[in-house]
């Protein structure tokens, strides 16, 4: 932090945001559907740094993250769409949203302190399946969720007149609704990043890790472990339903199908391969392994029409199957993950 | 009355099999602290193996019961290979790695032998010949399958050799003392490994063989029909206090019981309110208050410090 004003760091600085600003004409010279392909990587850096600050920082293994990305998804769905008759803006709904997981967070981190390391794990697994039930199933008697079908026509983001859906021009660019939600997202990821930074070397932060690499000795020097391990569930769970806010809007259409034990699983791979409790380890963890799928889509046909002259294996298996090898071998070759924390700031245990 | 004993029936048998699956995650959690996410695949496999050689068989003009045996063997000697291999090539290489990375590892594994076990046997739905003859049988005011009556049969005699195993076999001690100590066991002259080793192979058989029972009870079989299955049987190993054998067979009975009364009676209960579509939540449901007041499980050691 102290070079933070030095000419090295000040053009490094400069260089990250020309490319930010390029990245998404660059993308879409490839089609819409590659700036939506980087929507979503960014979308899932915030989730990735939400979890981090539960399984990274605090060392508490949360299997149910993506409840909250559904909790958020699902407020905004319901204070934004005709379902309800509700169009309510933004700056109303996101924080509402973040609240309101928030909310569910602590409703999930209360009972559960007692619970160590795995015991945790499955609780969480079973409060993610939990919320996910009831979406699927709360039309009935009292139509909340819409079931299975899900809630359509969410209202897009609209910040000062300035509407998210469809094509304006700008400087002789034509900014399309992916460009649009590409910079949104930038600006909030930009936010969340410096958030979890300063976070992580706050006094909270250095709780976080001491309840990580021993509980009881955390208690021991006057941590109010109880209030600090909820805080990590209530901050991550906030995170989480920004994001699902997000997607709820650059959607226009939610569903419980997103909100499986998959992604769960998937965000926390995110983690976990990135480098655990390692901020630029975890974002370059989602950003491989929500890129990865999608570029595997689009090359496994071509490679093996290259190869044998006809599709041999269904691409969508070969797909994910190349995939859960990725993830096998980069933990056979990095068990502390792709980019780890430096050795002494790593969880005592990755080092024993 | 009738309803409530026709539903301790219809449980007792999906907690036969959920609590087979439940040994093999119990097993391995127990002696090397790893939630082998890729058990349910294992299960899924030994299903769909057997699926193909029992119409094989059958297609060859066997009888149905003898083709349904041969199809339990081979599942089962593929399955205890799949989860000799998994050890060997996935977990072994991560020992001593942070704890979490063996699970990404499993995570992956588990993805891989999904979409492995898709392209073998395509995205439909299996269709599993009836092994046994559809006989029922009826017993105050309730009615049960010959299938129903082996299922729960098999299991109690599995689980039965099992504990004899675990408890009067050279093994069976080798394995109790590296799950309790695996430092001073390998001191004693025990190879851990091969200890891992067998707690793979046995867990999985013991999949393969729930794998049989379920295929042959629902007579449907899916390349995805692991994962819920695998979720719902670590549930009642956590349930029953993971690590624990006797713990993961109550675990997994207690949780079909509770299971088939909740879909039984939950619209009763709340008047109409939910119906029995939520009864994948009794299952959660039940988890979560059971370790909110014992919160090493049922039958778990006392503040297991394990993480």
């Amino acid at each position: 932090m102290k070079n933070w004003l030095s000419p090295r760091s000040t053009a490094g600085l400069a260089l990250i945001a020309v490319a930010l600003i390029a990245l998404p004409f660059v993308a879409g010279m490839g089609g819409q559907a590659w700036i939506r392909i980087v929507n979503f990587a960014i979308l899932y850096i915030f989730l990735a740094l939400g979890l981090n600050i539960v399984v990274g920082f605090a060392g508490l293994l949360d299997l149910g993250y993506i409840a909250f990305y559904a909790v958020g998804a699902y407020t905004w769905a319901l204070l934004a769409s005709p379902h309800f008759g509700l169009h309510w803006p933004v700056w109303a709904i996101l924080p509402i949203g973040a609240l309101v997981a928030c909310l569910f967070g602590v409703l999930l981190g209360s009972p559960t302190l007692k619970l160590r390391g795995d015991y945790l794990a499955i609780v969480t697994l079973g409060f993610g399946e939990i919320v996910r039930i009831f979406m699927n199933n709360l039309n009935a008697p009292i139509n909340i969720t819409n079931g299975p079908q899900g809630i359509t026509l969410i209202d897009p983001v609209s910040i000062a007149g300035l509407k998210f859906a469809g094509s304006t021009p700008f400087l002789g660019l034509t900014l399309t609704g992916a460009h649009k939600y590409y910079f949104l997202l930038v600006a909030l990821a930009i936010l969340v990043v410096v958030i979890n930074l300063r976070l992580q070397h706050s006094r909270i932060g250095r709780a976080w890790q001491a309840i990580r690499e021993d509980e009881v000795a955390a208690k021991a020097v006057g941590i109010n472990t109880r209030n600090i391990k909820l805080l990590a569930f209530a901050m991550g769970a906030s995170f989480g339903g920004i994001a699902g806010g997000v997607f709820a809007a650059m959607q226009g259409f939610v569903s419980p199908e997103s909100f499986s034990l998959i992604e769960s699983i998937m965000v926390l791979a995110m983690v976990v391969l990135g480098g655990m409790g390692h901020i630029p380890g975890v974002i370059l963890g989602a950003i491989l392994l929500s890129v990865l799928p999608e570029v595997l889509r689009y090359s496994v046909t071509p490679v093996q029409m290259a190869l044998f002259g006809k599709t041999l294996v269904d691409p969508e298996s070969l797909r994910m199957l190349i995939f859960g090898l990725a993830l096998v071998l980069v933990m056979r070759f990095k068990p502390n993950g792709l980019w780890p924390a430096p050795e002494s700031r790593r969880p005592a245990e990755a080092t024993r | 009355m009738d309803i409530f004993l026709q539903q301790i029936i219809n449980g007792l048998v999906q907690g036969s099999i959920y609590a087979l699956v439940a040994l093999g995650y119990t097993m391995v959690y127990g002696i090397m602290g790893l939630i082998n996410f890729a058990h349910g695949e294992v299960v899924m496999i030994g299903t769909l193996v057997s699926i193909t050689v029992v119409g094989l068989l059958i297609g060859a003009g066997m009888p149905a019961g003898l083709a349904g045996l041969c199809g339990l063997v081979v599942a089962v000697l593929v399955c205890m290979g799949l989860g000799w291999s998994l050890e060997r090539v996935a977990y072994r290489p991560l020992r001593g790695a942070p704890r979490l990375t063996p699970l990404i590892t499993a995570i992956g594994m588990s993805i891989v032998l999904q979409n492995l076990a898709m392209i073998l046997w395509g995205r439909n739905y299996l269709t599993f010949p009836p092994l046994l003859p559809k006989v029922s049988f009826e017993l105050a005011g309730t009615h049960f399958t010959l299938v129903q009556v082996a299922i729960v049969a098999i299991s109690a005699a599995t689980m039965g050799g099992l504990l004899l195993l675990i408890y009067r076999t050279k093994l069976g001690m080798a394995m109790r003392a590296t799950a309790q100590n695996p430092a001073v066991a390998s001191l004693m002259g025990i190879n851990a490994n091969r200890v891992i080793a067998a707690a793979f192979v046995i867990g999985s058989a013991l999949g393969a063989l729930a794998g049989v029972m379920v295929g042959s009870y629902y007579e449907i079989a899916h390349y995805q029909m692991g994962f819920m299955l695998g979720l719902k049987a670590f549930t009642a190993a956590v349930l029953g206090g993971i690590g624990n054998l006797a713990g993961a067979m109550l675990g997994g009975v207690l949780l079909g019981i509770i299971e088939a009364l909740g879909a039984g009676y939950i619209g009763d209960l709340t008047g109409g309110f939910l119906g029995s579509h939520y009864q994948d939540i009794f299952a959660f449901v039940v988890l979560i208050g059971v370790l909110m007041f014992k919160p090493s499980g049922l039958f778990g050691e006392k503040a297991g410090d394990r993480a």
